[in-house]
């Protein structure tokens, strides 16, 4: 089943075009993890898709229009934004009171199982909590409803390494199965390498690679090259080179692996140095490439 | 497994046909309520500063019961509603805060991701100033006046004819004014100034106080300047200070008896355009709460 649906999705504010035409598709039961540098459209695409903004073109969520139907949707779709948005003035309890008031499928229970193994204090007012803690209080207030799309927006800024490998053991072992669709973006590419299905670059509004994570490993491979093939790699036409400790690093898409082999030690890239190859080569475009992956 | 599957399949539509029925019909009155606690655990000084004046007030009566000799006027007659003053000073500062801080403190995106209209949001807002405040202040108003019939008879010694003794029969008259003053001042007649209030709100990215009263002193001076008229002036004084048909809300109740045309008051023609310069104000706000993200 089609979760996620998007036809020619343009979306621009003033001169500046946010999204350019975005075709997109999600399917139930995959973790799409969408990268792409600081102001790529990451953020404006998830806004159309949680019924935050206007869009022009065609987007059908769960088969709803989302900026139509924003109530009705969010009661399949959960979202945690990019920095810390509970109110900082309620207390742990009234968080848990009201979402349970106004959410239809908010199991109290699985919350405060999930809360118990935290540190997390019932009477604390969340301006108390350390920023891991109130990452940990969303993540169990989301994970206790029983949604079928989850929207991550950068959920790990700023945490540090304990917590965000933590958030994304929870959300794999206690949260995904496979009626359930999770949207992820992050800086933090290595985090999410292991958890997401699908992986889709997108820069300057536009989606620059559409492939699972299967289709990824099978097509990408990177080469520490023996220092004498090094002419003969360069022929096969690497996507990209880079030098590590004098070595040099080659990537290669679509090119036999047994082939590769003859070269030096290959290996499945990181998303990051796919992402590097893929859109710091162009000029212009090295700035916001690099931030995109800064850690 | 097959028919396994089937039964799922089939409970889970069962189980989503109940919960549709059930959303249907308790849900949104249920959305309202635990939006309108929201509002009153966010502020407390919707209900402590009523409070704490109509606590000041009870103190000052009883210092000027105990060390004022005779001669004194009635003090049920001198009964000013202190807490409603109270209340619509909060009201005034509740109304211009509360859509600008969801916005500023960014909790708006939390609420966002919940199930709730922005017209559910939008009412339960309004309803703080035009519902629960009244209400309250009333509530006082009235235990205050019970208090202060009760200190009377304490310390006033019996057979003192120099002071009206407070009968039941008075008691009731001056509650149903004051309940009739709540009505008709309190909520129909303000609720243009709370719902003006409310959109500048959720409107102004800042100073939202210079945003509500700019525009309103800019017309004034204007039409004093062009004109050398001041209707504009006069209708906002109308406004604050009670209508002409409107119950004054600093005069005696003796003297407010006078005043009780219930049927010259809602044929007042400014009575009904302020109804609906509020429902439009209300419903700005309303879909301007869709367009608005943090800021």
């Amino acid at each position: 089943m089609t979760v996620i649906e998007a036809r020619g999705l343009r979306k621009a504010f003033g001169k500046t075009i946010a999204l350019d035409g975005v075709n997109l598709r999600v399917d139930e039961g995959r973790i799409l993890g969408l990268i792409g540098p600081n102001g790529a459209g990451k953020s404006t695409a998830l806004n159309a898709i949680l019924g935050l903004t206007e869009y022009q073109g065609e987007l059908r969520v769960l088969g709803r229009d989302p900026w139509d139907e924003r109530d009705q949707l969010m009661r399949d779709v959960c979202f945690i934004a990019d920095v810390a948005v509970l109110p900082r003035w309620m207390r742990v309890s009234q968080a848990l009171d009201y979402v349970g008031g106004v959410h239809p499928r908010f199991d109290r229970v699985k919350a405060e199982g999930f809360l118990a193994k935290t540190d997390i204090k019932r009477a604390s007012k969340i301006r108390e909590l350390s920023k891991g803690m109130v990452t940990q209080l969303h993540l169990a207030l989301v994970m206790a409803i029983d949604a079928r799309l989850l929207v991550l927006d950068e959920p790990t800024l700023g945490l540090d390494i304990l917590y965000r490998k933590q958030f994304y053991d929870s959300l794999l072992n206690d949260y995904f199965d496979r009626s359930r669709t999770i949207v992820v973006t992050t800086h933090q590419v290595e985090d999410v390498q292991h958890v997401i299905t699908d992986l889709m670059f997108i820069n300057h509004g536009r989606i620059v690679l559409d492939c699972s994570m299967e289709e990824f490993e099978s097509r990408y491979l990177e080469v520490a090259v023996h220092p004498e093939r090094v002419t003969e790699a360069r022929a096969l036409k690497p996507i990209h080179e880079r030098q590590v400790l004098g070595r040099s690093i080659l990537l290669f898409d679509h090119v036999d692996r047994g082939q590769l082999a003859a070269l030096g030690d290959v290996r499945t890239p990181c998303i990051a140095d796919l992402f590097v190859a893929l859109m710091g080569n162009k000029p212009g475009d090295h700035a916001g490439a690099a931030q995109g992956v800064a850690r | 497994m097959n028919s396994q599957s089937t039964a799922m399949r089939e409970s889970s539509s069962d189980w989503q046909v109940n919960e549709s029925r059930g959303i249907a019909s308790a849900v949104p009155i249920r959305r309202f309520y635990w939006s309108v606690r929201r509002e009153l655990w966010e502020n407390h000084s919707i209900y402590i500063t009523p409070l704490a004046v109509a606590a000041l007030a009870v103190l000052g009566y009883l210092i000027l019961t105990l060390g004022v000799p005779v001669p004194m006027p009635d003090p049920r007659l001198l009964d000013e509603p202190y807490s409603m003053a109270a209340a619509f000073v909060v009201g005034i500062f509740y109304s211009l805060d509360t859509l600008h801080d969801e916005r500023r403190d960014r909790s708006i995106l939390f609420w966002k991701s919940l199930p709730v209209s922005d017209l559910t949001t939008v009412l339960s807002k309004a309803s703080i100033p035009l519902l629960v405040l009244p209400l309250f202040s009333f509530a006082i108003a009235a235990a205050t006046e019970v208090i202060e019939m009760g200190l009377t008879s304490v310390v006033r010694p019996a057979g003192d004819l120099s002071v009206a003794t407070p009968s039941t029969s008075v008691f009731r008259i001056s509650l149903g004014l004051l309940l009739y003053h709540t009505v008709t001042v309190n909520v129909l007649w303000h609720a243009p100034i709370y719902s003006w209030l409310l959109l500048v709100s959720g409107w102004a990215r800042r100073a939202t106080f210079l945003w509500a009263a700019l525009p309103w002193i800019a017309i004034c001076a204007v039409e004093k300047i062009a004109f050398n008229t001041s209707y504009c002036a006069a209708m906002l004084r109308d406004r604050f200070v009670g209508g002409p048909e409107a119950v004054q809300g600093t005069g005696r109740f003796v003297d407010a008896l006078s005043r009780f045309t219930p049927g010259r008051f809602l044929s007042s023609p400014s009575l009904w355009i302020g109804l609906v310069v509020a429902a439009v104000f209300l419903t700005a706000s309303v879909r301007l709460r869709r367009y608005q993200g943090a800021i």
